[in-house]
């Protein structure tokens, strides 16, 4: 079957289900945006096709036999058939003949997806109770919560986990792979569109699971440069009597500097939480689950663990002038 | 004539009805029936832990239901439908059947038949009392609000229960370890359970019944058997590792003690995978024997739909790894087990094949056995093609862990196993109780839940393949998932008022129904032979076999061309075989009831809790006296004979 | 059922029960043993087993529990021509001779203990007592039953081959025992 006969099926096929939303949504594994995603669908796509089809004949099987068997009442008692071996082997055969024809380019699949990486742009990520963690090693640069990437790049992720067994997955742009403690496993995954795209971690790894949440900022490659030009510069210094300094007094004096790096503010920290030196370049905190938006700031540093429970962040009772303050230095962190 | 139990530490007389008679029991059809409704009772209680999940999922970013008793809920659900619900009820069918199905008077090991229900009552007592008695916490280092659970700790690191999530570091308190212990004791009971089956088989077959005249139920029965006896023991030894490394500080699975997380997945799937087949057989052995009674056909292809069984137990230890194609296991391993998975997809395929063409040409009753025996072929088909796109490897790294394969297997395992274990209810309901229920009933039955099942679990292969991950508390609003996650919720409760009508049918019936004669569906086994319900020693006098599906062929003639006759005198026979059985020459000597399993069983819990408070002086006396009662009642069980005056 | 009944097979029936139970016991030494095999070749700190363990201290016990096997296929023979003393003394000797294994095996591990080699060492000490923990468990079990015969023989009728608890099954149990401590052996302590 050509490409644009598959395209024409597969958007008529899923149609319907698309119907009510108008619009791709951010994990719609139906809607790839990349090499990876694409070949998976291009693979999957033909087998949900004759999965289909074979589903259409059984259960057609089923029905007319029973519409045509059915008791009408009358006293011939049906022919004792025990068996028929012809059609033993054919039943036999056929299915064996159609997975072994699904089954190579499922080999193939699997090894293309998986060669090692080679020379895509270099990520290594690391699963936290209950966030990713993104360093980007060729830039210096760490990051969390969003990854972004330029448009059209491969990228090689070096994945482990600091803690339990997560599972890195952005349906978008491919499959998805666990991260796991002591042990490296990779990713490959490239996005061909702009645009923003969602993923989750889809490993239980506890009360935090459904709020380890992804987003992955694909940008043109000037936009990259710009975003790596500012991240590796120091964080924003602010101006003295301003509620983003009273902000920069409490983050050092209320504890937050044994968990959270700031470049040049908590280089020492344990760096057991996410790098905040640019957080305000990033949209979302808390894994992804929460906003940057003053709302879920405020809901967020009132009380983590009502938030997100099991969380490593304490409640730390602060007030909520502290807590305004705190967002004002937050929000600088450009 | 009142049995008595003799020897031992016990010397009483023990009547035939009443409370410790039940407790006492040695009689397989009894011991069935305590699998059966304890499994039911465990069956509506995992329901309803189904229907506050389906709450809770009904709304995105629903507050209905905390994180902490999600994860329970959720982890609890799994755990109670596969361990105390399809595998005592595939039990009950085993052990009421398979006696009479092979013309035997009772199983090989009575008492060893009871110890393994004792066994699993224990591992259910212990798994459910983690909601009261045990304790959980945050992760070494995080914090919990003020209100996490008000469902109390029960266990909660998914059925799984992969470290290092559900080591000492990330699950502290007991949550964990009451689910160990509690399913390492029902796993025991389930292994004591296969010995005494696989013998049975094996061994206690009427005269004449070569394996190739038994029933299909009789062989899916002991494929299961073998599949029990070579997998429990793996799970067992995951499980004690798994313990060692809460309790005794040892790093099997810890990666910073030079672990590996990855080698418990291994040792799970192991055991998790042969497992799946455990759970799907038996209603593949229930259904191989209702579509040739309501079809009035023989079973198409007998020897091609034993042989598949029986591939596809041997297969169902190579294909482990599709659990874990994206644990990071390497390219290879993961080409090959989705080759493996893809060739298990075959004789899975073949039964299907033929339990259609055995309807095909037939004369079909839709009585409501029959219905349900449809609706799992309609049903595991579905199911069954999902599981092979699961084995096309790259594929499954956007399905696994999704919706998609929770749809996956509650097809197989509930449009599967339940619909073919509601079909041998119905079906063996007069045999088991000498009535008949009501049909009509029981067809609303069918029709409600079979809308609301697939109403519950048919979206949720698109909501996984929209991005919706399995076990979360909950999920983003405005990705598209919250018209299916609301359709699927209403299905669970249809699904919910579908089984307050069959219970309504049971109970109602099992008194008030219709009497039913001994062989009310013109059957071809057996066990409808003998009267309903059967006399204790099942058969008066054991029958000789001539051919497979012999009943049928002592009422009727069939000629070279298949064209069949019923015997004139096939009444008569059937009359002269009730007397027969009612009244034997001389009553069979039947195994006595015995105090020793149950006291055994006590033991073992006892022994059980024991380790789970084992840093207290309570928990130690509790393992002392624990072992004691065990080895007293295993001495007493041997001094004591099987039968009276044997 | 009691052994005169017909059996489908041909063999007895509790045989058969102690042959399935032994297969299931085979995949847990298995599973065991793959996991000490696992380990064992791993970059590991602390202790390693190879480094402790004692081929002819091991191989002493290995040969007790060997002679142990013997007793027992002599106990049987002694039933067989129905010389109940007999019988009783040859159980009683394996008894010894598997609880000399089981103290030779305690021995052996509070040595280790001693040298700094503990259950929590490492994962190759954690499965080298797991294992080996788990096989002294089955013989300290063994040891059991061989009593409870012994106890047993002296109700009336003394030992049969027809009661449930019989010779004939601790016999069969005993040298399962026995054999997978061969394997063990090998495994363990003879390919490093």
């Amino acid at each position: 079957m050509n490409r644009p006969i598959r395209r024409a099926l597969l958007a008529a096929l899923f149609a319907l289900l698309l119907a009510a939303c108008g619009q791709v949504t951010p994990m719609d594994s139906f809607a790839p945006a990349g090499p990876e995603a694409h070949r998976i669908l291009n693979l999957s796509t033909p087998v949900f096709i004759i999965a289909g089809v074979i589903f259409l004949l059984v259960e057609a099987a089923i029905v007319f036999a029973v519409w045509k068997f059915r008791d009408r009442g009358d006293d011939l008692e049906p022919t004792q058939i025990h068996g028929n071996t012809r059609l033993e082997l054919l039943w036999t055969i056929i299915p064996a003949l159609i997975l072994a024809g699904v089954a190579i380019p499922t080999v193939k699949a699997v090894i293309d997806l998986t060669t090692r990486p080679g020379d895509g742009m270099e990520v290594k990520v690391t699963g936290h109770q209950w966030w990713f963690e993104f360093q980007y090693p060729n830039h210096d640069i760490t990051t969390a919560n969003v990854l972004v990437i330029p448009v059209g790049t491969p990228v090689d992720l070096e994945m482990t986990s600091a803690d339990v067994v997560h599972s890195f997955w952005v349906p978008r742009l491919a499959g998805k792979r666990d991260v796991i403690p002591g042990q490296t496993t990779y990713l490959k995954l490239q996005a061909d569109e702009i645009g923003e795209y969602w993923g989750q971690c889809a490993e239980f790894c506890g009360l935090g699971h459904a709020n380890m949440r992804i987003r992955v900022q694909v940008v043109s490659q000037e936009d990259f440069d710009a975003w790596v030009a500012d991240q590796r510069q120091p964080a924003v210094e602010p101006a003295n009597g301003t509620p983003a300094a009273a902000g920069k007094d409490l983050f050092l004096n209320k504890g937050c500097t044994s968990c959270h790096v700031i470049d040049g503010v908590s280089d020492t920290a344990q760096a057991a939480a996410p790098n905040l030196t640019h957080i305000a370049s990033r949209d979302v905190i808390a894994g992804a689950s929460l906003n940057f938006t003053e709302d879920d700031l405020k809901a967020w540093l009132a009380n983590p663990p009502a938030m997100k429970p099991g969380s490593y962040m304490p409640n730390l009772h602060l007030s909520s002038d502290d807590i305004d303050s705190l967002i004002a230095y937050l929000e600088a962190l450009k | 004539m009142t049995p008595i139990a003799t020897g031992g530490v016990l010397r009483r007389r023990i009547p035939a009805t009443g409370f410790w008679s039940w407790v006492t029991t040695v009689d397989h059809k009894r011991i069935a029936k305590l699998y059966g409704y304890t499994g039911f009772i465990f069956f509506i209680v995992g329901g309803l832990e189904a229907l506050l999940i389906r709450l809770q999922l009904a709304r995105p970013e629903n507050a209905f239901i905390t994180p902490a008793e999600y994860n329970s809920l959720f982890t609890m659900h799994g755990t109670t439908m596969i361990f105390l619900v399809v595998m005592p009820l595939a039990a009950a069918f085993m052990n009421y059947l398979l006696p009479l199905m092979l013309g035997a008077r009772d199983v090989a090991f009575p008492r060893l038949n009871a110890l393994g229900y004792w066994f699993f009552l224990g591992g259910g007592i212990v798994l459910y009392s983690s909601y009261i008695l045990a304790t959980a916490g945050a992760p070494a280092g995080g914090f919990l609000p003020e209100t996490i659970s008000r469902l109390g700790s029960a266990a909660n690191g998914g059925w799984f229960m992969y470290p290092p999530n559900s080591g000492a570091q990330f699950s502290p308190g007991s949550v964990i370890d009451f689910w160990l212990v509690g399913i390492a004791l029902a796993g025991v009971g389930s292994l004591v359970s296969s010995v005494n089956l696989l013998t049975t088989i094996f061994n206690l077959r009427a005269p004449g019944m070569s394996l190739m005249k038994m029933p299909v139920f009789a062989w899916m029965s002991m494929v299961v058997n073998f599949l029990l006896l070579f997998s429990i023991p793996i799970i067992t030894v995951a499980i004690f590792m798994l313990i060692f490394d809460r309790q005794f500080g040892t790093a099997f699975f810890e990666a910073s003690g030079g672990g590996d997380p990855v080698l418990y997945q291994h040792l799970f799937w192991l055991f998790g995978h042969p497992e799946v087949y455990i759970l799907i057989l038996p209603a593949m052995g229930i259904v191989s024997e209702v579509l040739p009674v309501f079809s009035r056909k023989p079973l198409f292809g007998y020897a091609a739909v034993v042989f598949a069984g029986i591939a596809i137990g041997f297969l169902g230890f190579g294909v482990w790894a599709h659990h874990m194609f994206a644990s990071g296991i390497g390219p290879i391993t993961q080409a090959a087990f989705g080759l493996s998975t893809m060739t298990i997809a075959i004789p899975t395929g073949v039964k299907v094949f033929n339990w259609i063409a055995t309807m095909w040409g037939g004369k079909l009753r839709f009585t409501a056995p029959m219905l349900f025996a449809i609706g799992f072929v309609a049903m595991f088909t579905i199911g069954g093609l999902s599981g092979v796109t699961h084995s096309i490897v790259p594929a499954d790294w956007q399905q696994t862990d999704t919706y998609y394969v929770v749809a996956h297997f509650h097809y197989v395992l509930f449009g599967g196993s339940m619909f073919g274990i509601f079909a041998g209810l119905y079906y063996w309901f007069p045999k088991l109780t000498g009535r008949m229920y009501r049909e009509r009933l029981a067809k609303y039955h069918f029709w409600l839940m079979f809308i609301g099942f697939n109403m519950t679990f048919g979206p949720m292969h698109y909501l996984g393949l929209m991005g919706m991950a399995r076990r979360t508390y909950t999920y983003p609003a405005g990705i598209g998932l919250e018209f299916w996650n609301m359709i699927s919720t209403i299905g669970a409760f249809l699904i919910a008022s579908s089984v307050l009508l069959f219970m309504a049918n049971w109970i109602n019936s099992r008194r008030r129904g219709a009497p039913a004669p001994i062989d009310p569906w013109d059957a071809r086994t057996l066990e409808w032979s003998i009267p309903s319900p059967p006399p204790e020693y099942n058969f008066g006098e054991v029958p000789t076999v001539r051919s497979l599906d012999d009943f049928w062929h002592q009422k009727y003639d069939e000629d070279d061309l298949g064209r069949v006759t019923r015997r004139p005198d096939a009444d008569a026979h059937i009359a002269e075989l009730t007397e027969k059985h009612l009244h034997p020459e001389h009553r069979p000597h039947l195994p006595s009831p015995s105090a020793f399993p149950p006291l055994a069983g006590l033991s073992a819990l006892g022994f059980a809790f024991g380790l789970l408070y084992h840093a207290t002086p309570v928990g130690l006396g509790l393992i002392a006296l624990g072992v004691v009662g065990l080895f007293a009642s295993f001495l007493s069980w041997a001094r004591e004979p099987l039968e009276e005056n044997a | 059922m009691t052994a005169h009944t017909e059996t489908s097979t041909g063999i007895d029936t509790r045989k058969l029960g102690m042959w399935a139970f032994l297969s299931s016991e085979a995949l847990f030494f298995g599973a065991l043993i793959t996991n000490y095999l696992l380990f064992k070749g791993r970059d590991l700190q602390g202790i390693h087993p190879r480094e402790l363990l004692n081929i002819p201290f091991t191989s002493v016990s290995s040969f007790v529990l060997l002679m142990s096997s013997l007793t027992m296929v002599l106990a049987h023979a002694a039933l067989t021509r129905d010389n109940q003393r007999a019988a009783r003394g040859w159980l009683l000797a394996t008894a010894a001779l598997g609880a000399t294994f089981v103290g030779g095996q305690v021995y052996e591990f509070s040595n280790f203990y001693k040298e700094g080699m503990t259950l929590s060492t490492n994962p190759a000490s954690s499965s080298f007592f797991v294992l080996t923990g788990f096989h002294g468990a089955h013989v300290t079990i063994g040891v059991l039953l061989l009593l409870s015969l012994v106890g047993l023989s002296f109700r009336r009728g003394g030992l049969t081959f027809e009661h449930g608890l019989n010779l004939e099954l601790v016999g069969l149990y005993w040298h399962f025992v026995d054999i997978v401590w061969i394997v063990i052996f090998t495994v363990v302590y003879l390919i490093r």
